[in-house]
């Protein structure tokens, strides 16, 4: 058995007090498309970021390569970052950057190129997001949230990852801009052997683009001694997962759970 | 079902929690500026990024700061001019108010008006790239936070605000002489003469160097609020107003510290070993 690129081995996480994940067990192989879905707050952000480092965890370990990311010192961890592109649920552009400079940003602080090899590749990753040369000068905030998204992934993509990590790459956008992020992500894939982890809501985007599902549940939801891995397989056995919990879930059925937020309400 | 809510804190635990969250922001705080002294070593600031700081710290300031040093030398000739008259006395007004304007008033005011002008916008302009995951997306892309954000913010302060000190120095010297010899007719040549005779470079120095402390203390403090702020719109806010009110506090302590040190230091080290210390 092949060595797994990303691995959480009995990994929990908390804050303030607050548990969000306890005793996660999960290997992403190399080349893998993995879609992390879930009710809000169950933690699935927060995985995403921890296989990043940019959270620490609280028990277990989180490891990326073969490394153990919490081992790491700056330096060392600043290269393995290198290795991700990270798409934010915000975008998280610069606002005070314009596109073009927040494309060529990681180019500019990390790689040895000189400025017509930025300006090129920055030109060549907005035009595969489908992004025109006139929007090179523009600042975030004249732009719209697909547009941001687009620019993001540029940015991401401008590194050449290994691993690209979508945090609810399709979310507030129309319909059609959540198809071509998910066209985007596909042909991320088929250019480069990218190894991708997308947490998303979208059940289309789950169809769409999914080697593999796993699904999350939150803690104060679960049955005692349950994992809160509530699913990990293929999206087709997803689809004929007989745990109504995942039905509920990938049909967007409110059921019980209207009741039990009214009674929540009510303290 | 399983529950995760944390039971309810008695009173001393309270306590306990309090002065536990103090010490940790303490050490928190300790290790941040520690962290940042060590990436200023490391490596250059990032490319355009000092610019941008100076600009915001030091050009933009020049007015509020030159606006505070004038009605600060004025209001003092306003207030000390009776006394001084009464008792034969006026043309010393320019001892007097020059003296506390460089040693006291010009730094102390000066660098109050930068904790709430520039250590604000500061605190609130991080805490909302926190908020908006701007900083994740730097660690991202290989950056640093420190030493992307905070380095050129602190070295800004660190250079500049002493340099604005010494403008808030001048208008308060300029003010005070306009309506000491101005409006109320003092003979502008003994006001002069003895502003010369009492106020010396070492006073004008002990201003700055106060004020380079002042700069350090205001950089950091409002970059770490601003870093590590509350989620949403009122953690932003929040992050400001801490900013503030923690560098105004620290001013006033700094300068109280400052003050006996370099007295001392003048004491010892200039007029050698004249009776005047504290330690």
């Amino acid at each position: 058995m092949t060595t797994p690129l990303i691995s959480f081995q009995k990994l929990g996480m908390e804050f303030h007090q607050q548990r969000v994940l306890v005793d996660i067990n999960l290997d992403i192989a190399r080349g893998q498309t993995v879609v992390i879905i879930g009710e809000s707050g169950c933690g699935k952000t927060v995985m995403l970021k921890l296989m990043i480092a940019l959270l620490q965890p609280t028990s277990g370990c989180v490891t990326f390569d073969g490394k153990v990311l919490a081992d790491l010192d700056d330096q060392a961890l600043t290269e393995q970052r290198l290795r991700f592109g990270f798409l934010f649920q915000s975008a998280a552009l610069f606002d005070s950057l314009s596109v073009f400079d927040n494309v060529a940003f990681g180019l500019r602080e990390q790689s040895r190129m000189d400025d017509d090899e930025i300006a090129k590749t920055v030109r060549q990753r907005l035009q595969e997001v489908g992004l025109p040369e006139a929007v090179e000068e523009k600042k975030p905030a004249e732009l719209s949230g697909g547009m941001k998204k687009r620019v993001g992934l540029a940015r991401a993509l401008a590194m050449n990852p290994e691993v690209m990590l979508y945090d609810e790459p399709t979310t507030g956008l129309d319909p059609i801009m959540t198809d071509v992020i998910n066209e985007l992500i596909l042909q991320v894939r088929q250019r480069t052997p990218v190894t991708s982890v997308i947490v998303t809501h979208e059940m289309k985007t789950v169809y769409k683009v999914a080697d593999r599902v796993v699904m999350l549940h939150p803690l104060s939801r679960l049955n005692p001694g349950e994992n809160q891995i509530l699913f990990d397989g293929s999206p087709s056995a997803l689809k004929a997962s007989p745990d109504p919990r995942v039905q509920q879930f990938i049909e967007g059925q409110a059921r019980e759970r209207l009741q039990e937020l009214a009674t929540q309400a009510q303290g | 079902m399983a529950t995760d809510e944390p039971s309810k804190p008695g009173p001393i635990e309270s306590l306990g929690l309090v002065a536990m969250h103090g010490v940790t922001i303490l050490g928190d705080f300790s290790l941040f500026a520690l962290q940042t002294f060590g990436w200023m070593t490391r490596r250059r600031p990032a490319p355009g990024t000092l610019l941008p700081s100076f600009y915001l710290v030091g050009v933009r300031s020049v007015p509020v700061v030159a606006i505070t040093g004038m009605f600060i030398g004025m209001v003092m000739a306003v207030q000390l001019y009776n006394q001084f008259h009464k008792i034969g006395l006026a043309t010393h007004l320019g001892s007097m108010i020059n003296i506390t304007v460089v040693r006291e008033l010009g730094p102390v005011l000066a660098a109050t008006m930068l904790a709430g002008r520039v250590g604000s916008a500061m605190a609130a302009e991080l805490a909302t790239m926190r908020v908006t995951e701007q900083v994740d997306a730097l660690s991202c892309l290989g950056a640093h936070p420190l030493h992307y954000l905070v380095v050129p913010r602190l070295l800004a302060c660190a250079l500049l605000i002493p340099l604005l000190t010494v403008v808030a120095d001048f208008m308060g010297i300029m003010g005070g002489a306009f309506i000491c010899t101005r409006l109320f007719g003092v003979e502008a040549h003994f006001y002069w003469a003895h502003t010369e005779s009492y106020v010396t470079m070492w006073d004008v120095s002990m201003g700055v160097v106060k004020a380079f402390f002042f700069g350090i203390a205001i950089a950091l403090i409002s970059c770490h609020r601003g870093l590590n702020g509350q989620p949403g719109a009122e953690g932003v806010g929040q992050s400001a107003t801490e900013a503030f009110v923690a560098s105004f506090v620290v001013i006033l302590i700094l300068n109280f510290f400052l003050a006996i040190f370099l007295v001392t230091a003048y004491d010892r080290f200039i007029l050698q070993g004249a009776s005047r210390t504290f330690f």
